[in-house]
């Protein structure tokens, strides 16, 4: 089976593209050795990610099954996720008051 | 299931069979060297530290010291010491010969400079290999490794492919009973709160965030902030978000198990199972103190192809770049890029790595051991030179 992207725990929410991507392409998404096809909306560029299903602002972006971040706007399956949409979580003053996902 | 190793007198286990040729101050390094590269069998091991340090480090020299001439890989220890040094030669000697292994010294300056001594040494290792020959490999369960987990020179493949199927192989190990060791403790910033929930109890959770909060502040002492600036231009540009994702990407070659422990640099883990130990993530002094702390085997992930082994510890590099795999072929040990083409899955690429462990603990050479690519070693210290 040859795969475009990889997601690299079940319940993650973005995959990590394998090549360049184009906008409108159906891409297939591998988990393991099972994959999953999938329409692109965007330009994803190798080693960028894509959201696997709907993102809504504020949720736990999820990477290795663990917490990479939180998303800042909507992000559609299949579109872009990077951080013009996903903000960290660590290392923000601002947040250092108890503002940190459990 | 067992491997092929040596058995030692304290009990452990190696999986290789040298004469330790040590080094303690850097002032002695020429003689160690020359006197190993005449003596077969033997291995040497070189560093910068030794003398005009904090009474901190000098401790860490010692520890250090003591620590690799114990490492079961050892047969027996030969100390090249130039005399006046800060090292504690004497009380390294006698730890080293209270693990049961024959500790012999050459002090360069007692005994009439470099030329006499690398002749008395060259003597006394041959000897100590003629001894080490006599000892044979026996069967050994897989609870003796102890593994060493490194990544370095990593890329996008890295985090994808190479580190979450040796965090499977780490799982492996540690449940036939056996003991993995993570440390690159500047990696775990940004995932500290993610790697404390992976902790056995909340205290050694808490260890692992005061651990990461040292290793900042020493960098605050210098002027720098590591976490800021981070993920870095480059990061970004090459698809990481944020901070976390980078170093979950680290973090993932500690696989699943829980942290039983944390340890300081260099100290000899006395739990098995997964356990984190402060150092850096430069490659001469991370390696040092996995061999310090007592592994037997490292396996080291690379993107881009980290070429250095250990001197006596057998270090197994594993690349998910395809293109690495197919330059650097003096370096690499193992391919897991078929992750990247869909064709394997990480769970069988663990498998994979968890054999190459056991087939190179039970005397499979790694590249770096027959290239000899194991020189430029160092231990970590904190204080300036003085």
């Amino acid at each position: 089976m040859a795969i475009d992207a990889l997601m690299i725990h079940e319940g993650d929410n973005v995959a990590t593209a394998l090549r360049d991507i184009e906008a409108g392409e159906v891409v297939t998404v591998g988990l393991g050795t099972t994959g999953h096809e999938m329409k692109i909306h965007e330009d994803i560029a190798y080693g960028h990610k894509f959201a696997t299903r709907d993102i809504a602002t504020g949720a736990l972006v999820l990477k290795y099954g663990e917490t990479m971040g939180r998303a800042t706007s909507p992000i559609g399956q299949g579109t872009y996720a990077h951080i013009h949409n996903i903000e960290s979580l660590r290392g923000r003053g601002d947040l250092e008051k108890g503002d940190m996902p459990a | 299931m067992t491997f092929s190793g040596y058995r030692r007198p304290n009990g452990s286990a190696g999986t290789r069979n040298y004469v330790g040729i040590l080094s303690t101050v850097v002032c002695a390094n020429e003689v160690a060297d020359e006197i190993s590269r005449r003596v077969g069998g033997t291995s040497v091991f070189l560093h910068q530290q030794g003398c005009c340090q904090t009474p901190v480090d000098i401790r860490r020299v010692n520890d250090a010291l003591t620590g690799l001439g114990q490492n079961p890989n050892l047969a027996s220890v030969l100390l090249v010491s130039l005399g006046c040094e800060s090292t504690a030669v004497d009380e390294v000697s006698r730890e080293i010969a209270a693990s049961g292994k024959r500790v012999e010294q050459i002090v360069i300056q007692d005994t009439g400079g470099a030329a006499r001594s690398v002749a008395e040494g060259v003597l006394i290792a041959q000897d100590m290999v003629q001894e080490a020959s006599m000892m044979e490999r026996v069967e050994c369960p897989l609870s003796d490794i102890v593994l060493g987990l490194k990544c370095g020179s990593s890329d996008t493949t890295s985090g994808l492919a190479p580190n979450p199927a040796l965090g499977v192989a780490s799982d492996r190990l540690i449940a036939a009973g056996g003991t993995s060791i993570l440390g690159e403790v500047t990696e775990f910033i940004g995932a500290e709160h993610i790697l404390a929930t992976h902790a056995r109890t909340e205290t050694i959770g808490e260890e692992i965030i005061a651990l990461v909060r040292r290793m900042e502040e020493r960098a605050k002492s210098v002027g720098a902030d590591i976490r800021g600036g981070q993920p870095t231009g480059g990061n970004i540009r090459g698809g990481l978000t944020t901070i976390e994702e980078k170093s979950l990407g680290a973090i993932a070659k500690g696989g699943t198990a829980p942290i039983e422990a944390v340890y300081e640099y260099g100290e000899r883990p006395g739990v098995t199972g997964l356990v984190v130990m402060d150092s850096p993530g430069r490659e001469p002094e991370i390696l040092t103190g996995l061999a310090a702390a007592g592994c037997t085997v490292i396996a080291f992930t690379t993107g881009r192809g980290a070429p250095q082994g250990f001197p006596f510890v057998p270090v197994i590099k594993i690349t998910g770049n395809s293109v690495t795999w197919d330059r650097l072929r003096d370096h690499m040990d193992l391919s897991v890029s078929a992750i990247m083409e869909g064709k394997e899955g990480v769970p069988d690429a663990g498998r994979r790595i968890f054999d190459e462990i056991c087939a190179v603990a039970s005397g499979k050479l790694t590249k770096a051991e027959i290239s000899g690519y194991t020189k430029a070693m160092d231990i970590y210290t904190i204080g300036p030179v003085i």
